[in-house]
């Protein structure tokens, strides 16, 4: 088992490569830079802007840099003679050298720094370096995401058993047409509409803003976000949930002459929220979508609004930063449900 | 003897116009498919001879509610006091904050949608069926290795693809579909490597490469007919996806540009308005869900009408 | 004697999206104490749909109507709590498919303790010791070990061995047993009809076998009910329907045995054409198609079970057959 994560996790460093190189290039053929305003800036400042951040070298220099002394990443945050020392390094006044004499080369560019942990200057939130942002916004849309996938979780959960109890009959219709409802109409539609009626009209919930993630002003984004899943995670449990209880040991189950309750809970219950566990993955992302919406309209924030206005206002390194930590999520969940799909079910072995 | 013969008339009947018995027989598809086809029809015929154009800005007639045809004045407003030059001028939908007739509007933004929906999930389907069969059917080392990439795009939080493709390339709208479907084509290339796997071990693809086939004309005369069933229903239910995204898109302003116009840019422009002017809202939306609650009905439909096992 | 099961005008009805299917019509039947009855039918005969419906056990889009009393109690329409106590204790059911009968992810000890904590209130611990007897009962070697594993882990033999464990653990008055050896190898079947046969001399119980195979219940059971389109077509005591089959069904169904006695150049003697469609049986005899000796009554009315001699039935309108095998009309 511990084999099988440590394997799937080396597994998911040529994935995260990838997925730096896509972003990173990407990123870059967008016209226009971090530093473009309105009024051109005079040719020597933005030349010396571009070079403080290394944006004047060519592009595959940026992205990775061997010869380059801007080691940082290894040696912290600055030039830090110190620091090198401790790593037996010293630095004469261009470059760092090392006990036999030799020039110490390293990584440098944005993959040299991100090896070494350093998401690099934030370009366009001045003074803050990428990871401070992301630690800012992190918490918030953690708690939100989390909180609305436990909350589809269980409902959908529920809604998805009893309908498939009642398949055909009243409750499974109206359960199904209420989850129709929540996957074709749009979060950002739902959202405003519960704000106008509980928010403005009702007057119970406050319309929007984070107030330290007080309980009233999580309610409803956390019911907006959680909507399309619960939706979705009850038509998914009904249909396994169907497929489970026409299963032959469910039937077995039956003839023992168990309570209906134990029959779903401990027969059938396992085998029905296999799928999912597989959906795992693309729940996150579904909700990693919505938390984009969500945080704009109720003015959350989060770490959507970095990625928005990062991307539009092309501060790379922070889009970077986003997207990194994102597809880390992804994958760390992938991991998680594979793990989980195995415990659940004895008859897969990690091999 | 036998005078009855019930069995010989059940057989003869292939899977197809089965298919085809149960899907007509499931009301709600059927529906589905009649409104579908309506809403399509009015998007496409309409800009032509409504009596508005989509760019025509009225200035004396800025965010008239609609005329008072089903009784909700109490929710829009009285067309006739709150602009009397609007009477009779057949805004039936009212118009917009820019004095546009929002029934034409609505109409286009579905063109709009409605065509990112089709060109995206056909972009998808090319590409997902082309690579998932050719996966599926070599096999081995290059299946693994063309699957894993898939598994690495799949790792890639989309919507951050989607915006940065959109973000590089601009707001184009041959790009936008083509973003979309780059990204929607992944579900589709699993379903069809899987469909192909299995079918692959059956023996009249045996016997067919035992015959001396081609490799591609068994992919293209034995492999994609049998996984067309999957991919219809898949395709159904992808093209509402895609016209979801691309309303998130417009949400985050990323979406298609004035003066051209789809559901997702209408909603996120209503919502501004919903509480004085809630018509500017309730009209696109109400059609964008309908369309949406129609492709899935007839996802369903179909899903149930291939795989007969009853859900 | 008393009877310990008495169905009367049991009748099972699937409402299916091409119409309804009737797979029970009408039927009546009793099984009395110590009675060993075997229920012969082909695939879609309705033979296991007959003792689903008694167990409770119909699929949804299924329903029973008619009447069946276990020791004088309706379990038709009875409140799924009443048939819970007893279901899986008095009256248990063996099923077809070892393979996919036993809950995969819980362990088969759990699976057969939880049927003694149910009805009997055992303990934890009780249950396990008693699980572990019954579990060497039925011939699990290694039984204290192998009560800690999975099902996947057992092989499709000792999968319905610990099945037939699970269905005697609570010492039932009646076991119906649906095609228990069907599924398995020959060499496998055998051990289980081995087993259940021990099993009926031993413990004092009512078994109804159901099979197609005419020669599981000559070993097995006294008394045969034959199934055919959803009705019995003859009823006999064992010893009386292999060397004297009165329906024409039956008369097929014993011919097709291969015998020992008889050279390998006689072929076996099939019965032409399929069961007929039950969503629209003929008016008359279900069995008429593929009948050599249908006539124009045949064809309008359809007949009844009616006893002909002591403990023997029949649906045909024929006066039968002679002891060389030709036929009074």
């Amino acid at each position: 088992m511990l084999r099988f994560i440590a394997r799937r996790l080396m597994g998911a460093i040529p994935t995260m490569l990838i997925i730096i190189i896509m972003a990173f290039f990407l990123m870059r053929m967008a016209k226009g830079g971090p530093f473009d305003q309105e009024r051109k800036l005079p040719p020597e400042i933005e030349r010396n802007i571009l070079a403080a951040y290394d944006l004047d070298k060519p592009l595959f220099q940026q992205f990775i840099d061997v010869n380059g002394f801007v080691c940082t990443a290894f040696l912290t945050g600055n030039h830090d003679p110190a620091a090198a020392a401790a790593r037996g390094l010293t630095y004469d006044g261009t470059k760092y050298v090392n006990d036999k004499g030799r020039q110490f080369r390293c990584l440098g560019g944005y993959l040299g720094k991100l090896l070494g942990g350093d998401l690099g200057p934030s370009y366009k939130y001045k003074d803050f370096t990428v990871a401070e942002l992301i630690a800012d916004g992190a918490p918030v849309s953690a708690l939100l995401g989390i909180s609305a996938m436990l909350l589809a979780t269980v409902i959908g959960l529920t809604l998805g058993t009893i309908a498939a109890l009642r398949q055909n009959r009243a409750s499974d219709f109206s359960i199904m047409t209420i989850a129709m409802i929540g996957i074709t109409v749009p979060s950002f539609v739902m959202a405003p509409i519960l704000t106008l009626i509980l928010g403005v009209n009702l007057g119970w919930l406050p319309v929007g803003g984070w107030n330290e993630g007080a309980l009233q002003n999580m309610i409803l984004p956390v019911i907006s976000l959680s909507l399309t899943q619960i939706a979705v995670i009850s038509r998914l449990t009904r249909g396994s949930m169907i497929e489970v209880l026409r299963s032959n040991y469910v039937r077995t189950a039956r003839a023992k002459g168990l309570p209906e309750f134990q029959v779903i809970t401990r027969h059938a219950m396992r085998a029905a929220i296999l799928p999912l566990i597989s959906y795992l993955g693309p729940a996150t992302a579904g909700i990693v979508t919505g938390s984009l919406v969500i945080e704009q309209i109720f003015n959350l924030p989060g770490i959507g609004k970095y990625f928005i206005n990062g991307a539009l206002q092309r501060d790379y390194t922070l889009v970077m930063g986003v997207v990194i930590l994102y597809a880390s999520l992804v994958i760390m969940l992938n991991l998680v449900a594979d793990v989980l799909y195995g415990l659940l079910d004895p008859k897969i072995r990690y091999d | 003897m036998a005078v009855v013969q019930p069995v010989s008339e059940f057989q003869g009947r292939s899977l197809w116009q089965d298919a085809r018995r149960r899907l007509f027989a499931n009301k709600a598809a059927v529906i589905s498919m009649i409104v579908l086809a309506l809403i399509a029809t009015m998007s496409i015929v309409m800009p032509f001879v409504w009596q508005h154009n989509f760019d025509d800005a009225y200035f004396d007639r800025i965010s008239c509610p609609p005329p008072d045809y089903l009784g909700m004045t109490g929710l829009f407003g009285n067309q006739a006091e709150m602009c009397p030059t609007a009477v009779g001028q057949g805004h039936i939908f009212g118009t917009d904050a820019n004095g546009r007739d929002l029934f034409i509007r609505v109409m286009m933004g579905g063109r709009v949608s409605l065509a990112i929906g089709f060109v995206a999930t056909f972009v998808a389907l090319m590409i997902g069926v082309l690579y998932g069969a050719t996966a599926g059917f070599i096999g081995g080392r290059v299946d693994n290795l063309m699957m894993r990439f898939v598994d690495i795009l799949y790792a890639l939080p989309f919507i951050f693809f989607v915006i940065i493709l959109v973000v590089v390339f601009g707001n184009n709208f041959l790009l936008m579909f083509v973003a979309i479907g780059a990204v929607e084509w992944l579900t589709m290339a699993r379903i069809v490597r899987g469909q192909t796997l299995s079918i692959k071990r059956k023996e009249f693809i045996e016997a067919a490469e035992a015959s001396g086939v081609s490799t591609m004309n068994i992919i293209r005369r034995h492999i994609l007919p049998n996984v067309l069933g999957p991919v219809i229903v898949y395709v159904t239910l992808t093209v509402p996806a895609v016209i979801l995204t691309e309303s998130f898109l417009s949400f985050l302003g990323l979406g298609v540009q004035e003066p051209f116009t789809s559901w997702g840019v209408l909603i996120a422009d209503g919502k501004d308005q919903m509480e004085s002017y809630p018509w500017m809202l309730i009209f696109p939306a109400v059609f964008m869900a309908i369309t949406l609650f129609c492709f899935n009905f007839i996802g369903d439909g179909l899903r149930d009408a291939l795989d007969p096992r009853d859900r | 004697m008393s009877s310990i099961l008495s169905v009367k005008d049991l009748a099972v009805r699937f409402s299916t999206p091409d119409g309804e299917v009737s797979a029970v019509n009408q039927i009546s039947f009793d099984v009395e104490e110590g009675d060993c009855v075997g229920v012969v039918g082909e695939s879609g005969s309705g033979k296991s749909q007959t003792f689903m419906a008694i167990m409770g056990l119909l699929a949804n889009n299924g329903k029973a109507s008619g009447s069946a009393t276990f020791r004088g109690e309706e379990l038709i329409g009875m409140k799924r709590e009443r048939l819970n106590k007893i279901r899986g204790s008095k009256m248990t059911m063996i099923f077809q498919d070892p393979m996919t009968s036993l809950t995969p992810h819980l362990k088969v000890g759990r699976q057969l303790t939880e049927v003694l904590v149910l009805h009997k209130g055992m303990s934890e611990k009780d249950a396990r010791a008693r699980a572990i007897q019954i579990l060497d009962r039925v011939k699990i070697p290694d039984a204290s070990r192998r009560i800690d594993q999975y099902p996947h882990e057992f092989s499709g033999g000792m999968r319905q061995r610990v099945m037939i464990a699970m269905a005697l653990v609570c010492e039932p008055q009646l076991l119906i047993a649906d095609e228990p050896s069907t599924a398995l190898d020959v060499t496998v079947q055998a051990q289980i009809l081995d087993l259940l046969q021990e099993l009926r001399r031993d413990e004092n119980m009512s078994i109804i076998m159901i099979t197609h195979d005419l020669g599981v219940v000559a070993g097995l059971c006294n008394r045969v009910m034959v199934m055919y389109a959803g009705e019995f077509c003859e009823t006999a005591k064992v010893s009386e329907i292999f060397h004297d089959p009165q329906h024409p069904y039956t008369r097929g169904l014993v011919n097709s045995i291969p015998r020992l006695d008889q050279s390998s150049e006689t072929r076996l003697i099939a019965i032409p054409g399929h069961p007929p469609n039950l969503q629209r049986l003929p008016k008359g005899c279900t069995f008429q198609e593929r009948c050599t000796f249908a006539f124009d009554r045949c064809i309008a009315e359809r007949p009844k079970l009616t006893p002909f001699a002591e403990e023997r039935a029949k649906s045909c309108h024929l006066k039968g057959f002679d002891s060389l095998g030709a036929v009074i009309r």
